[in-house]
Order: structure tokens, then sequence, then C-alpha cells
């Protein structure tokens, strides 16, 4: 699913976020990507949605070489990610249904799809109830759900969240966490980065470690700790 | 049994549901293609008339700048229709040699009456023409000091209106030049020449005009896209981040410009045709005045069109501009 190879990535101004990290995500794996703060997880993330593009190295996802990948092709590459945001990045001004169906109604779905495959995605994070209210009326853990239904939606194969729990309490967390869970059960690919490693472990996942923008350990935390 | 179900609505959605989509594609597309843009068309109006002062503010703007150009046009319209009717006044004058007799000039008369270009031919004897000339120029005594008539006799022929093209006329002139007893053909034409020579630079001077006004309009609708544009900066960054296309995102900016400049195209209209509405009924006891039957005319359908379809056009153009300028500036980070 995600092909890393000696890829590296160095910011205008010289900071280097990533370097010479390679690795191998199957298809229908999850993994967690962990490591301090500004050790890289995001700027990895960003690399697979195209955010950013890598500045060596080689990153493949799907089959598809993202080096290669032209700027109007960008579009077409991120409808098959789910990407769910620390901040949620929902649109205030629209309806819980609204926001999640944006990704419907940008890959031109019709009317009657939209409305089926938004309530499925809503059921799925246990928000059908609330489709008609505005995201600021919900808690956090409500309005990351809500991100999480949008990333969904369009069932991609591959999910990616960047801090998904960074502002939630333990058992919400644990509740978002077991939402990821779900879809990898079905076959998503999950690439979550997160630094809470207690969670983490509980989960017993593939965790990859970033350190000062250099992969430093690729394993399952729960053998170390013994947790 | 909750995983079975899940597990089956991803098998069918990848076997089934999404090769669905794929063989109906074409229609299917097309129909959900028109849909989004007159769903998008309704969407931007809504969002429009959910500001109705700064909405109002910015047609209003370009409502003026339109019906500036556009109200000239009619003004020199209306000219031209007045012109129209005293251009039935050309006549050319022929001036026969002056031995010319009597019948000789009627049988030359009756032979241009003859003619598909010539609508009649007065004939002015020599007597008649010193008459006339005796009691209007006021030289009266002094032309009776004359031992004898120093004036010709004339014909003078008002052409067929069908024929009153300036360059058919010369023709017409010409050859009645050519006829045997005529010394001299003149056509009384000049002043109307003038007249259309300063029509030639109205009508020039309303296209530098409009040029002028339709960049003035380009400008505001532009910078009235650009604050939308910045205005709506993170949901760009959001849609983008979800896979919007660039065509996507420029859509609904496209359709605001549209309006912008449908709408102003009507308030142009609507000014145009109050100000020939107040000034009709002063202009046409102006016309009753001047014993004419002229009346005050306001645009015609091809001007209507020409208004609305310009506006609409200069809309989508500069909104078209801006989004092009701007959007490109806008990347999630």
């Amino acid at each position: 699913m995600i092909h890393f190879t000696n890829v590296s990535k160095r910011y205008p101004g010289g900071y280097e976020a990533l370097r010479d990290v390679s690795f191998h995500l199957a298809p229908g794996e999850m993994a967690f990507l962990t490591g301090h703060s500004g050790a890289g997880k995001s700027t990895l993330l960003k690399l697979i949605a195209l955010i950013e593009r890598s500045s060596g190295g080689q990153v493949v996802v799907k089959g598809q070489n993202l080096n290669k990948l032209g700027r109007r092709k960008i579009p077409f590459h991120r409808r098959n990610i789910g990407v769910i945001f620390q901040d949620h990045r929902l649109l205030f001004d629209r309806t819980v249904f609204d926001n999640v169906a944006l990704p419907l109604i940008i890959a031109g779905y019709s009317h009657q799809d939209i409305g089926r495959r938004v309530r499925a995605a809503l059921d799925k994070v246990g928000l059908l109830g609330k489709e008609k209210l505005y995201p600021i009326t919900l808690s956090g853990g409500e309005q990351q759900r809500v991100g999480i239904a949008r990333a969904v939606v369009n069932k991609p194969a591959l999910l990616l969240a960047d801090e998904p729990t960074g502002n939630l309490d333990p058992q919400l967390s644990k509740e978002i966490m077991g939402i990821f869970e779900q879809f990898n059960r079905v076959g998503v690919s999950v690439l979550i980065a997160s630094h809470d490693h207690a969670l983490i472990r509980s989960l017993n996942k593939r965790v990859l470690m970033l350190d000062h923008g250099a992969l430093v350990g690729d394993g399952f935390l729960r053998a170390a700790h013994g947790a | 049994m909750e995983r079975n179900r899940t597990f089956r609505e991803q098998k069918e959605f990848a076997a089934g549901r999404g090769a669905q989509v794929r063989r109906q594609g074409l229609v299917y597309g097309l129909r959900n293609h028109f849909l989004r843009h007159f769903q998008t068309l309704f969407y931007t109006l809504g969002q429009l008339s959910r500001r109705p002062f700064s909405t109002l503010m910015t047609v209003a703007v370009i409502g003026i700048a339109l019906a500036l150009p556009a109200g000239m046009h009619v003004l020199l319209k209306n000219v031209q229709t007045v012109l129209s009717g005293w251009d039935g006044a050309a006549q050319v004058s022929l001036f026969l040699h002056r031995e010319t007799r009597e019948p000789a000039a009627l049988s030359l008369a009756e032979k241009l009456r003859a003619r598909p270009e010539v609508a009649s031919v007065d004939y002015i004897s020599a007597e008649q023409a010193m008459e006339e000339f005796r009691l209007l120029s006021g030289f009266g005594e002094a032309l009776s000091a004359l031992e004898e008539n120093p004036l010709p006799p004339v014909l003078v022929v008002h052409p067929a209106l069908t024929r009153q093209s300036p360059d058919a006329l010369s023709v017409l002139v010409e050859e009645l030049g050519k006829e045997g007893s005529v010394e001299l053909a003149q056509l009384d034409m000049q002043w109307v020449k003038r007249l259309y020579g300063l029509m030639d630079i109205g009508r020039r001077g309303v296209w530098v005009l409009a040029s002028l006004l339709a960049l003035a309009v380009l400008l505001v609708v532009g910078n009235t896209i650009r604050l939308a544009i910045q205005n709506r900066r993170d949901e760009i960054v959001i849609t983008k981040l979800i896979g919007a296309t660039d065509t996507f995102i420029r859509r609904p900016f496209l359709y605001t410009g549209f309006w912008y400049g449908l709408l102003g195209g009507i308030i142009a209209f609507v000014l145009v045709q109050a100000s020939v509405w107040l000034l009709a009924s002063p202009v046409n006891n102006l016309a009753g005045l001047y014993n004419s039957a002229f009346r005050l005319a306001g645009m015609d359908l091809a001007t209507v069109g020409a208004l609305l379809g310009g506006g609409l056009l200069l809309g989508l153009l500069g909104s078209w501009l801006a989004v092009g300028r701007h959007l490109r500036d806008i990347e999630p980070t």
C-alpha cells in the first residue's frame, strides 16, 4: 500500500524533517507512527497525501510513484486516501451531513448515493442522529468523529490520521481507536501518527518510531514493555 | 454478525457498486455534471441573497458602468432616427443649359420620372427661378437692371427612398449629369454627410467609453471575487485536502461572477429605460413643436440582449481572471 524508499524531506531554509526513511505498509495493515513532537510524523503523512513532496528518495502509494504524479492528478490521488486531522478541519458554516457529504460531492456522486453513503458513514461513527446539527454544537470527540466519517465516506483503501486523539480524554481516545480498528478489519489500511504510547501499547499494532527525522524503530511496543 | 454485515457491504462496494457506477458511466456522469452546475448556479445566487446590501452595492456599480455606454447607444439610435427623416429631403438639382426650351426640359423630366431610382421631378423654369430669387434674396431692384435672365432652368429630382445610400446617390448624380441638356448636377446633401460624420464620431465615442467601462466592470468583479476567495480560504484548503480539483473550486466563484454580471446588466437596463421614460414626454412635446411624429425610442431587443450578454460575459471573465490568479496561491500545508 505504502512504500518509502530512502525518503528525505528538507524544507526551504534547510530544516531536515525526514532522513533516509524506508518502510513498507502492506494492504490491509494498521500501524502507528510515533516519536517526539517534531520528529517528522506529520511530514511523513503529508508526503503520502502529497501535501508536501519529498526532496529525495521514492514514495509509492497504491503502486503509484508520487514523484511522477503531476499537479493536476493530485486531487484524484487524495480521493483514494482518507485523511483525519488533529484540528478536524470541518466547515463550520455547514451541517454535519454537508461536511461528510463533501468528498462525495467533489467526486460527483448522485444525490441518492450521497444520502445513503453519508448516513452509512455517520452510522459507523455513532453520529446518525446528528446529521442536521452544525459542528460548533458538537463536543471535541464528536467533531473528530465527523472528521472520521468524512474521511471514510468515499470508502478509501487507505486512512491517514494525524494525532486523531490529541485533544481527547483516554476514554474518548479509546473509542476513536476502536473505530479505526473496525475499518481496518474490513480491509482498510490505516496509518496513525500519535505520541500517546499508553494507547498504542494497548492496541498491539505495528509501530514505526521516528527520531529527528530518522526511522529508529519498527516493531511492536507491547513486547518491548511486556504490558 | 455486525462484522459480517460491514464486510459484506465492503465486498458489495468493491465488486458491485463501483462497477455499476462505471457501467452507467457516461449518462450518469453527464446527468450529474449538469445537475451539479445547476445546483452551484442557485447555491451561489442563494449566497448572494444572504448578503443583500453588499451584493446590491457591487451590482449597482456594475449596472451604472454598463448603463453609461448603453444609454449613449440609445441616444445615438434616436438621433439616427431623426436624421433618417431628414434624409428624405436629399434632392438633386439639375441645372440645364440656359438655351434649353421648356418642351425639351419637360420631356427630359418625363424621361427621368420613368427611372426606378427617381421618385419625382419638379420643373422650375428660368422665369420662376428669377421670380423666386427676386423675392427671397432681397436683390429685387438690382436684378431688374439685368438685361437678360442669368438663371438657367432647373429640374429638381427627388430620389426614391430605397436609393438613398450615399454611394447610390452619387452614382445617380453622375448619371444624371450625363444627360444631354444638363449642364450641372448637384447633390444637396453635403450637410447630411457632415451630420453622418459627426454620428460616426459619436459611435466611435460610445465604443471607447464602452471599452473603458468594460475594463472597470472587470476590475470591480475581479476585486469582489478576490475578496470572496480570501474570505473562504479555509474552505478552499479543506476541499483541496479531500480531493477537490481546481475546476470544482473555481465553479462557485465563476457562477458568482456570472450573477454579478447578469444582475448588473439588468440594473443597467432598468436605469436606461427609466431615463428614456423620464425624457420621453418633453422630447415628444419638442417634436410636436417641429411638426414631427418622432417618438423617443427605448432599447430594442438586440440592444437588451447585447447589454445582458455583455454584462454576463464581463462578470464571468472578471471572476475567471481573479480565480486563476489567486486560487493557485492557496495550497494546504
